[in-house]
């Protein structure tokens, strides 16, 4: 475990980005490359990402990176491993960085296709829970009840469980992280660039853009989707679930906020009916039935 | 030492990319192109191609894994057909934009539906605009050399662009025919290892493939523009060093035969072209002076050796295993485009037949032939295009 003062002062997200002002994605990048260094090679599908670097002939990034199509970043990553491993190098992790429609939609079957081969490289997907470089549409991330601009009286499904999908590929590392919490990522990337194989982090990525909040809230916001239990920090190793700090302190019902906290800081979820925040709370309690069955057992 | 095999035109694709030493080969299978995959796959586990084979899971992520590969600097193959290459079409335009010289069997075969396995060249050509350089054969043997004389062009700092190989389906693909392999070291010698101009590469940290405003993105077409015009050079100059080396030509951008006195020039592509010499042979018995031209470059489009073909000659025939629906046969459309603006122009007729896989013997063309003698006689082309024997 690496404390926050031994973290690397050295910056491989460069200033001058495009991203919005609040991004929980740049914050996540910055950890990134506190946790990795600058032995990465990114492969970014279309996303939020694609757009961060700036165009052509600038780039935001000290590290190499290849852009790629939406829905390709589990093949490419396994074309650039497979090119390391003939060329002989071995120190240098190969990431893939999507948002969630490039993992959870577009691009789950050439994830699914790289987790089954064993493709060793980590896959991140920040999810920001809709299109958001699109303008916000929805995506089969976007949670119950959320306004996107193609869900305008709110999504009517419930998000995805992506961690499990992963999870039934038998990879070895599964895990989710918050911005809000850094030293859990950090703490997760690292042990998962020394594991052999597919590593999948799922990290909750706030959005003031998408989400209709203030760019100051953005840390907030993050730790209130912990706090509340909507999110839930946990991570799947050799099987075996656990749950994180705080996430774990969070089984007893009474210790977790009211759902209503996170939501009425977001504009996207101003719709939302008592009823509509009565069944989100519902929701996440039962979540927290399983998650409490799970606790310490192979899944 | 040289060695003569036979085969068939997928088991000696892959001898082909054994022979280049590819270090990355990322494919789905696909009739009629299995026996490429599988074949590779045996020669992978057995140690005799010291390669990557990625398995992957569809043709896009095939493509998606060799544009990955190739970016990080190694020497990249794959091959599909029909469908597949259909569902590649984005990551093929990804792949040529990317400049990175990945080489592709397209074994050609019908889209459906209905269902059709069989030998039609719609599935390439309608990947005319990827950016691709598109080769078509008409033996195994070229089948072998192109492959090996396609990575030496790809990887030309002049060129960085990616080729596809096509062959027939079933035609080629499953017919056995002698091939001579060359000895390795001289192939070695003829092709050296890929050396990337760039790659992956932490040491020089760039981004690849980043947003390109309209103020840049026009130069870079007009690059792989430019780069398609040094390819068009560079072709007959390394099928003459091939050639020279190893004794096989195969007639550089244009397989041409008796056109020198032809009145009438049957243009064709693929496996037609074999059957186009024999048609001529039997013609030129009865005294019809017919000459045959074999497009084996698509694209580049070889619009100046069409031009030079165009000033001794009465009339173009051009027979297409392809229908672009609602015009003509694409090698006709092309054809014609090359000559518009010369003065003395030829008469043009277009041919489509075997589609599908229908038989396109020496017998159809000689009958298509004499179809376009009877025109070329009235001086007019009474049918600007033509299906062969399609039902009424």
């Amino acid at each position: 475990m690496v404390t926050i003062k031994e973290l690397p002062k050295e910056e491989y997200l460069l200033k001058g980005n495009t991203a919005c002002a609040g991004c929980g994605a740049a914050i996540s990048l910055r950890l990134l490359f506190k946790a990795l260094g600058n032995k990465v090679i990114l492969v970014v599908p279309a996303c939020c990402t694609s757009v961060i670097p700036g165009p052509f002939p600038y780039t935001s990034f000290a590290v190499p990176v290849q852009n790629i199509l939406f829905e390709a970043t589990g093949a490419t990553a396994s074309g650039v491993v497979a090119a390391l491993r003939q060329r002989g190098i071995k120190d240098v992790t190969v990431v893939g960085w999507a948002g969630d429609g490039g993992t959870f939609d577009i691009g789950i079957q050439a994830l699914s296709g790289a987790a089954e081969r064993g493709t060793d490289f980590i896959y991140i997907c920040y999810d920001n829970e809709a299109y958001g470089n699109t303008g916000v549409q929805r995506s089969g991330a976007t949670p119950y009840g959320a306004w996107t601009t193609t869900t305008p009286s709110g999504k009517k499904e419930r998000k995805k469980r992506i961690t499990m999908i992963m999870a039934a590929h038998r990879i070895p590392y599964v895990a989710t992280a918050c911005p809000s919490y850094p030293m859990d990522f950090i703490n997760k990337l690292r042990k998962a660039k020394e594991m052999k194989g597919t590593k999948f982090i799922h990290i909750l990525s706030p959005c003031p853009t998408g989400w209709r909040y203030d760019t100051s809230k953005t840390i907030e916001i993050g730790r209130l989707v912990v706090q509340t239990g909507i999110w839930v920090l946990f991570e799947i190793e050799n099987g075996k679930f656990k749950l994180n700090p705080p996430s774990n302190g969070l089984v007893d019902k009474a210790k977790r906020k009211p759902v209503r906290e996170y939501l009425k800081l977001q504009g996207r979820f101003r719709n939302l009916t008592e009823s509509d925040i009565e069944k989100i709370q519902r929701m996440v309690d039962e979540d927290w039935e399983q998650y409490r069955k799970m606790m310490n057992q192979s899944v | 030492m040289e060695k003569t095999v036979i085969d068939t035109a997928n088991h000696i694709a892959a001898y082909a990319a054994k022979a280049a030493r590819v270090q990355v080969v990322a494919a789905y299978p696909i009739t009629p192109q299995t026996s490429i995959v599988e074949r590779i796959a045996e020669l992978v586990e057995n140690g005799e191609l010291s390669a990557e084979y990625i398995r992957v899971e569809s043709e896009h992520s095939a493509m998606s894994a060799c544009i990955g590969a190739a970016a990080g600097g190694v020497r990249t193959f794959t091959a599909t057909s029909s469908h597949g290459l259909a569902l590649m079409h984005e990551a093929l335009h990804w792949a040529s934009g990317s400049r990175l010289p990945i080489v592709m069997v397209v074994v050609n075969r019908a889209l459906g539906p209905g269902w059709n396995i069989w030998a039609d060249l719609t599935d390439s050509i309608s990947q005319r605009d990827t950016g691709w350089i598109q080769f078509y054969c008409a033996d195994n043997q070229e089948v072998f050399d192109t492959i090996i004389q396609a990575y030496k062009l790809c990887e030309n700092e002049q060129v960085l662009l990616p080729a596809m190989i096509c062959l027939e389906g079933f035609i080629l693909s499953h017919t056995y025919m002698p091939v001579k392999i060359p000895d390795q070291e001289k192939i070695d010698e003829f092709l050296p290892p890929y050396k990337p101009k760039w790659f992956l590469d932490i040491n020089n940290p760039l981004s690849h493939g980043n947003i390109v405003t309209p103020d840049w993105y026009m130069d870079f077409r007009y690059m792989m523009y430019e780069a398609m015009e040094n390819a068009k050079k560079l072709i007959p100059e390394i099928d003459k060093e091939y050639g020279r080396q190893f004794g096989f030509e195969h007639g550089e951008l244009v397989d041409k035969y008796k056109c020198e006195d032809a009145d009438l020039i049957l243009l064709t592509m693929g496996t037609i072209g074999s059957e186009a010499k024999v048609a001529v042979d039997n013609l030129r018995r009865e005294g019809l002076k017919i000459g045959s031209a074999r497009i084996r470059v698509f694209r580049p489009f070889p619009t100046e050796e069409i031009r030079k073909l165009a000033e001794n000659t009465q009339m173009f025939t051009v027979i297409d295993r392809a229908a672009s629906l609602g015009m003509e046969g694409p090698l006709a459309t092309e054809t014609k485009a090359s000559l518009y603006n010369q003065e003395d122009k030829p008469l043009i007729a277009g041919f489509i037949a075997g589609l599908g896989g229908r038989d396109v013997t020496f017998k159809t063309v000689e009958k298509i032939a004499k179809k376009s003698l009877e025109w070329m006689k009235k001086g007019k082309v009474e049918k600007e295009t033509s299906w062969v024997d399609v039902r009424d």
